[in-house]
């Protein structure tokens, strides 16, 4: 099938520097919510995804705000239960599932390939038409009444004893689970099919094999969660015995299902971050990434063993002792993986040169948290660590260390990297530099508080608490409104940059990956000729060995240009052998 | 505003997680400022445009990448070894643990002693004795949690789950629900007494504070009243019929189902024979059985268990049936049925077996109180279930 994404009637002029940008070559409405270019289904999930993050910042404020005294003050105990469902539902299946694959994998995988779009435009669309409908569902079951069982809809309080809007929050999640999935099938066969001439697999950015493992993930994985909710609404509405044990279910069976998706899920949140901090990592330090092929299969084997630990989630329940032995080794050795992309990421940066700028404070940021963050997993898949630590705050302030000190500071950061190459438009760096060293304080005053909350026996979901706990709670609500500001500084100046901010040019990180060598914003076929690849990936040593480069107003382009051009001259015989040249 | 650090040690079980915890801390503080001091000193050293020495740069090296993989994997599996062994103690606890029975329901936590106690979001426990609780949902999931014991488990719907625990320091801790259960979760919990020996025998003395009848009724006797008044003991007498089987001597023993299949008569079994008794149809008495299921609605997770324990009183694979009271008021119904000299179930070979002995085993089982109603055994009790 065709790879190209051009609107009909619409082929852009190839007039050099007039030539209109995806932004610019049309204006409607139409074109912009019937567009199958994969650049801008990007913006419009990232509008999406943003709306779905500040309403799910907001129920987490509530939280907060209510946390900061053990009797509560606001809310009462149903709505504070709705609160932390909203949040959860929103920010997991709405926010952190979708944010890096379907914004920054969606804009940039067909630019670093080499393509001119995903292999699939059209079904592109549709998973943001999915995505959309599924999101404006769980929105709407949260306005009309909400759903108050906790985003992980345990049985049979989900499917026999809540009497919120369940059904329709499921129905929502279940739908905007297939725009997942097709998003994932798009990912992989333009992966496997589109690269350029030359951009054999070890030449790959690690972006693109963060992103091919978590596609995997999610076209095995969102199914089974799928199938797993589909049958709560089925218990729930034609009163079937699945879960419930009055009916002759089994709970537990849920909890199985349930995890088998929602554990890789964190793989599917974390991975692309991953992938992010690669790239982030080596362009800063002028340096080729240390031990590509390490980072590239620990990738794939985080993939593979993050699917045989969900029984870690179940240690207290009625689950075996023996599973959950088995459960508990496993676990312990999908941690390595995740140490070999630490070390190396440290490795990379040695005899580097070291540019500071605001994409390499949340990249460092993020190892920093992600390595916490990991290691407390630790303590939760020991087994008789876990029988006390289970359920209680402590598991809350890991799984926030590896998802938004992890998964979100990697999608700030991939945000701010690529924000030119998205724009057009640099934002202020010395804000950047602010919002990221303000997030990153907000994050630890609001998150390491809870470790220590929940080795004191804080279960979660509590709204009202022991008094003992408060002095805990108060800090971590100190923290979480610095978090918001760390969080509100980009989204003013991100704005404000689309009309006041610096033209951007090409290139204005002097980075190496063809994203890089077409125009800023890219024009709507990414390329004009199809690049061909003569180099590996982060080939930035020569310059490091020649001395840093000195101001990014010389770098657009430069280096880049010159190794297209010779790319061009040396396989001028075969460029037609491309798939997206067609 | 007090400011703890970290939670009471009142278990056994408590320190070996503090170890644990121990250890964690100290490789997670290791590791982290190994990391942070890494980053944080290449990025200041290799800053750009800083002029150090950045010859023959390197970008894989075989030996690095083992090490840094072997390492953490080792440190992990001895951390997985160490944790696994106080796992499997807590989740089987020490056949001479006294048992607790442990319903959760809504947002409450009843708990039951083997001596008859019944109290509500409170539990009084001594030091030094193990105990293992055996623990049931009456409605959706929910979560015994004591963070001082460090011990947890969930009580599930429809099955028993254990933990077991000894207490080592008196005094007064929390008792949490861990597991979701709807609006007044939070609120679901008390607190846990332990106590000296001395003083808990002083309370057992008393009944239980807080009681308000001190006339207390094992869960064994409740469990024979409620045999009688459902008509258990029309078919289940004190040999197998071609009706039904004895529940003599069951207990603990293994039965051929049906399906061919060869089950433990366990708690968890005895539970699902009385729910769901067409599930659970034994081999030799038919394809179908006239057992009514007793569902929910018909006996409550408590009357259940008051049934499993008086089971488990007319004998135990183990050996000695568990006798409590001595003094017999009146012909309990299994021994009044003609039992005398017959042969129990040729596998029966526990002391209770012996012919001529069950009827004399069993009556020692009939309670000393005679004010209880038959019709209503768990209204009478002080229990607000």
């Amino acid at each position: 099938m065709s790879a190209t994404a051009l609107p009909p009637g619409g082929i852009p002029a190839r007039a050099g520097e007039q030539e209109p940008s995806y932004l610019t070559w049309s204006y409607t409405v139409k074109d912009w919510l019937l567009t199958i270019d994969h650049k801008r289904i990007a913006v419009l999930y990232l509008i999406s995804i943003s709306v779905m993050f500040l309403l799910g910042g907001f129920a987490a404020m509530m939280i907060r705000i209510e946390l900061t005294s053990p009797h509560g003050q606001l809310l009462t105990s149903e709505v504070y239960n709705k609160m932390f469902t909203m949040h959860g539902v929103l920010m997991v299946f709405f926010f952190l599932v979708p944010s890096i694959p379907a914004t920054l994998g969606n804009f940039c995988i067909p630019l670093m390939i080499g393509a001119k779009d995903l292999a699939f435009p059209r079904l592109n669309l549709l998973s943001w038409y999915l995505y959309t409908i599924g999101g404006l569902m769980a929105l709407s079951a949260m306005i009309m009444g909400g759903v108050d069982t906790g985003w992980t809809f345990y049985t049979p309080y989900s499917s026999v004893y809540s009497n919120g809007n369940v059904s329709l929050t499921l129905i929502g999640i279940f739908i905007a689970g297939f725009s997942s999935i097709a998003t994932g099938i798009n990912f992989i066969v333009t992966i496997h099919k589109m690269r350029a001439p030359g951009m054999t697999w070890f030449r790959l950015p690690l972006f693109i094999w963060a992103h091919y493992t978590t596609s995997v993930i999610i076209v095995l994985g969102t199914p089974v969660v799928a199938i797993t909710l589909a049958l709560v609404v089925v218990e729930r509405l034609l009163h079937l015995g699945i879960f419930n044990p009055a009916l002759g279910g089994d709970p537990i069976l849920f909890q199985h299902m349930f995890w088998f998706y929602s554990h890789p899920a964190v793989y599917i949140m974390i991975l692309p971050s991953m992938g992010i901090i690669s790239e982030i990592i080596a362009c800063f330090s002028r340096k080729r990434i240390f031990g590509y092929s390490f980072v590239a299969f620990s990738s794939i084997a985080i993939g593979v063993f993050g699917f045989l630990v969900w029984g870690h989630h179940m240690f207290v329940t009625g689950q075996s002792m023996y599973t959950g032995m088995v459960f508990s080794a496993l676990s312990f050795i999908v941690a390595v993986p995740s140490a070999i992309k630490v070390f190396n990421w440290a490795a990379t940066m040695y005899k580097g040169q070291v540019w500071l700028t605001a994409p390499m404070l949340y990249a460092l940021g993020f190892i920093g948290l992600f390595t916490v963050g990991g290691l407390t997993g630790l303590y939760l898949a020991s087994l008789a660590m876990d029988v006390h630590l289970n359920m209680t705050y402590f598991v809350v302030a890991h799984f926030h260390f590896v998802m938004v000190g992890g998964a979100t500071l990697g999608y700030l950061g991939g945000l701010h990297f690529w924000w030119p190459k998205i724009t057009g438009r640099m934002y202020p760096e010395g804000w950047a530099k602010l919002a990221a060293g303000i997030s990153f304080i907000g994050f630890n005053l609001t998150f390491l508080p809870q470790f220590v909350v929940g080795y004191l026996g804080m279960p979660r979901r509590y709204h009202y608490y022991p008094a003992e706990y408060q002095i805990w709670h108060v800090l971590s609500s100190a923290g979480a409104s610095v978090l918001a500001i760390g969080y509100g500084i980009p989204l003013i100046y991100f704005l404000w940059s689309l009309k006041y901010g610096e033209k951007a040019g090409p290139n204005p990180w002097g980075a190496i990956g063809l994203e890089w060598q077409t125009a800023s914003p890219p024009p709507m076929e990414n390329f004009h000729e199809i690049p061909v690849v003569t180099w590996e990936a982060y080939a930035y040593d020569d310059e490091t060995e020649h001395g840093a480069q000195e101001d990014r107003k010389d770098m657009p382009g430069t280096e880049a240009a010159v190794r297209q051009e010779a790319a061009r001259d040396t396989e001028e015989g075969h460029p037609q052998g491309h798939p997206a040249a067609e | 505003m007090n400011f703890p650090f970290l939670p009471e040690r009142a278990s056994t079980f408590s320190d070996q997680v503090d170890f644990l915890g121990l250890i964690l801390t100290t490789l997670t503080i290791l590791f982290s400022a190994l990391v942070a001091a890494l980053l944080l000193f290449f990025a200041v050293r290799y800053r750009r445009g800083s002029k150090v020495d950045r010859s023959k740069p390197q970008h894989h090296n075989l030996v690095m990448e083992l090490t840094w993989s072997i390492i953490p994997l080792i440190l992990g599996l001895v951390v997985f070894a160490m944790a696994v062994i106080p796992y499997t103690q807590i989740y089987n606890p020490p056949k001479n643990a006294e048992e607790i029975f442990v319903i959760g329901k809504q947002w409450m936590w009843h708990l039951e002693h083997s001596n008859g106690i019944r109290e509500n979001n409170e539990l009084h426990v001594p030091t030094g004795k193990p105990f293992k609780l055996t623990i049931i949902s009456q409605d959706t999931i929910h979560g015994f949690y004591i963070p001082a014991f460090r011990i947890k488990r969930d009580a599930m719907p429809g099955r028993y789950t254990t933990v077991g625990f000894e207490a080592t320091r008196p005094g007064k801790y929390h008792l949490f629900c861990t597991e979701y259960c709807g609006t007044n979760h939070s609120e679901m919990g008390g607190w846990v007494y332990v106590m000296t020996p001395a003083d808990y025998t002083e309370w057992l003395k008393k009944g239980g504070q807080g009681m308000p009848d001190r006339k207390v009724e094992t869960a064994e006797e409740q469990g024979r009243e409620l045999f009688t008044t459902l008509a258990c003991s029309n078919c289940h007498g004190s040999q197998d019929t071609v009706r039904a089987p004895s529940l003599v001597g069951i207990y603990e023993r293994p039965r051929k189902m049906l399906s061919g299949k060869i089950v433990n008569a366990d708690d968890e079994y005895l539970h699902n024979a009385i729910r769901k008794p067409e599930d659970n149809l034994l081999d030799g008495y038919g394809q179908v059985t006239t057992m009514p299921a007793y569902k929910d609605d018909q006996l409550t997770e408590e009357q259940v268990h008051n049934l499993i324990v008086y089971i488990k009183s007319l004998g135990r694979a183990s050996g000695t049936p568990v006798a409590t009271k001595t003094v017999p008021r009146s012909p309990a119904p299994v021994a009044t049925r003609p039992a005398g000299g017959t042969p129990p179930p040729a596998n029966n070979t526990t002391p209770m077996a012996t012919p001529g002995q069950p009827s004399a085993a069993v009556e020692l089982k009939s309670g000393t109180q005679t004010t209880a109603t038959p019709s209503a055994p768990t209204r009478n009790t002080g229990s607000k279930l």
